[in-house]
């Protein structure tokens, strides 16, 4: 008897041709983001344009993908059901050095331990051939 | 720059918030029409007095929405719009209206939000386990669908305790505070014979003892799902003094959208709120201490704290201490939510923000029933879409 399919599939990111680089990183174990010439700023989520000045030519530069945890929470039931294996999920929203923050989620911390303010580093999370996930864990 | 303040609110309908709906089931289109029906009877006017509506997305159709609204009514209009700014649209949507009305694009303006369940549909798709993701959006080239989802950052809960959690790093977090936050509201909903919590308050243990959904919220500071629906008229100054309660003039009114997702806001403490209520004071001559009540988009307790703080009710910082020194329910010294607010009344949907708004108005026509406030003439009224992503709000005033 074939087992029931699993209707609830992790979603993954689908690269489009602006993100590539930056899934492209994460896969080769680097944090690469783009950077405004113009505006001497990096920029995440990755663009076609440049959220200050609107400017077209962002580089791509490598980054150390420290920070600080900016907030979380702690779910005691799953966001949706695709993320029933991940209770209690540690949300986060993360700090990068650079000026940049984002969303994503803690590893190798218990959940009781997690403050906001604390330093973190990247934690990557190979979950297919194509995808690597920039996760955290405690500096 | 503004309103002169010539456009007013002049009747309403709501249908009961019910967890269950029993009741025949009625296509969203049906409801439009049953909704406008009741509101135009509300206010003593005809269909064909009519000239503008203001909606937001409907279950029959995709795009197109006003003109098939227009159409199944039969009744043209000069002034026709579809606002989608979540929880901020009624606010949202009134203020759209009056503005029409002042510019004298329409006369009578009805805005109408249908949220009982529709007949089943007897060809079964099969369930898109996007559905999950709610406001989450998980189409192609979505920023949402590529950085938010795949981390399990989608729908409300997490978003709001992701705020909670920052704003206790900044300011501290009275967990009492906020429950008492509910307990007002549920008193208040206690008395709203269409509350889906008529007759059932709560105490600050209930709220604390609540499961922890998303830490550091409780389930009782969440919003129930529920059916329900309703509708406001407005009109013109002439056609509102003819007509049958005390007009309720839109004052002023503010809007203000920074992002999508939490993550990208400047900063998650001081919400969009503060500048769309500085606007609306501002453009209604009004002071923050002439008003009598605060109806104030409660998805969320923390969402009523940050409204309180940003609206300039009190400082940033001091929500908690103002909640635990004020009495916030209907017979209270600063009633907020005085009919329950939608932590007491139950969300029916993209609805919920609209009973905020029926609330002022009940409030100022002197019609709320068992909790009528001794003198409302001035009330402040919020929206909150997203995740304090998009916020509009009005000042309501009685003549």
């Amino acid at each position: 008897m074939a087992e029931p399919s699993n209707p609830f599939v992790k979603p993954l990111p689908l690269v489009t041709p602006t993100t590539k680089p930056y899934w492209d990183g994460l896969n080769e174990g680097v944090v690469k983001l783009q950077y405004c010439g113009v505006c001497n700023c990096y920029i995440f989520y990755p663009r076609s344009h440049c959220p200050r000045c609107l400017n077209q030519q962002l580089d791509w530069r490598e980054v150390s993908g420290e920070g600080t945890l900016h907030t979380f929470t702690v779910t005691s039931q799953p966001t949706a059901p695709h993320f029933a294996d991940e209770v209690p999920q540690m949300l986060a929203m993360v700090d990068l050095d650079v000026g940049v923050r984002m969303t994503s989620t803690l590893k190798n911390v218990e959940p009781e331990n997690i403050k906001v303010g604390m330093r973190v580093k990247p934690f990557f999370d190979p979950l297919s051939e194509d995808i690597t996930l920039l996760r955290f864990q405690p500096a | 720059m503004g309103l002169d303040g010539t456009a007013a609110l002049v009747g309403y309908a709501e249908f009961p918030h019910e967890r269950k709906y029993t009741g025949p089931r009625q296509f969203t289109l049906e409801q439009w029409a049953e909704l406008t029906r009741l509101a135009l009877e509300d206010a003593g006017l005809e269909l064909r007095d009519v000239n503008g509506i203001v909606c937001t997305d409907i279950r029959e159709t995709g795009s197109f929405t006003p003109a098939t609204i227009v159409e199944y009514l039969d009744q043209p209009v000069n002034f026709a719009e579809r606002v989608d700014l979540g929880g901020a649209s009624p606010v949202s949507m009134v203020w759209r209206a009056a503005v029409a009305i002042e510019l004298g694009v329409a006369d009578v303006v009805v805005c109408a939000m249908p949220a009982r369940p529709i007949p089943s549909n007897p060809v079964r798709a099969p369930v898109d386990p996007r559905r999950y993701f709610q406001s989450s959006s998980a189409n192609w080239g979505s920023p949402q669908a590529e950085f938010e989802i795949p981390y399990g950052n989608l729908a409300q809960n997490c978003g709001y305790a992701m705020i909670a959690n920052r704003y206790a790093s900044e300011f501290g977090y009275d967990e009492e505070a906020m429950a008492k936050l509910v307990v007002d509201q549920r008193k208040s909903g206690a008395v709203n014979p269409l509350a889906a919590f008529y007759e059932r308050e709560v105490s600050i243990d209930d709220v604390l003892n609540s499961k922890m959904i998303a830490d550091p919220l409780h389930m009782l500071e969440i919003v129930m799902p529920v059916a329900g629906g309703a509708s406001v008229v407005l009109a013109s100054k002439d056609i509102a003094k003819r007509c049958n309660h005390r007009p309720v003039w839109v004052k002023g009114f503010g809007e203000h959208l920074t992002m999508k997702t939490p993550t990208f806001a400047k900063d998650l403490c001081r919400s969009p709120v503060g500048p769309a209520s500085s606007k609306a004071f501002e453009m209604a001559g009004v002071q923050r201490s002439e008003i009598d009540a605060a109806e104030i988009y409660d998805c969320y307790s923390i969402t009523v704290l940050l409204t309180l703080e940003d609206a300039g009710f009190c400082g940033k910082g001091q929500g908690a201490d103002f909640v635990k020194n004020n009495d916030l329910s209907y017979s209270g010294n600063f009633p907020v939510n005085s009919h329950g607010g939608q932590l007491g009344m139950g969300q029916a949907g993209g609805a919920g923000g609209m009973t905020q708004v029926i609330e002022g108005v009940q409030q100022i026509m002197g019609r709320a029933d068992a909790r009528q406030m001794a003198k409302c003439d001035t009330v402040y009224v919020s929206g909150t879409g997203g995740i304090m992503s998009e916020q509009s709000a009005l000042i309501l005033q009685g003549a």
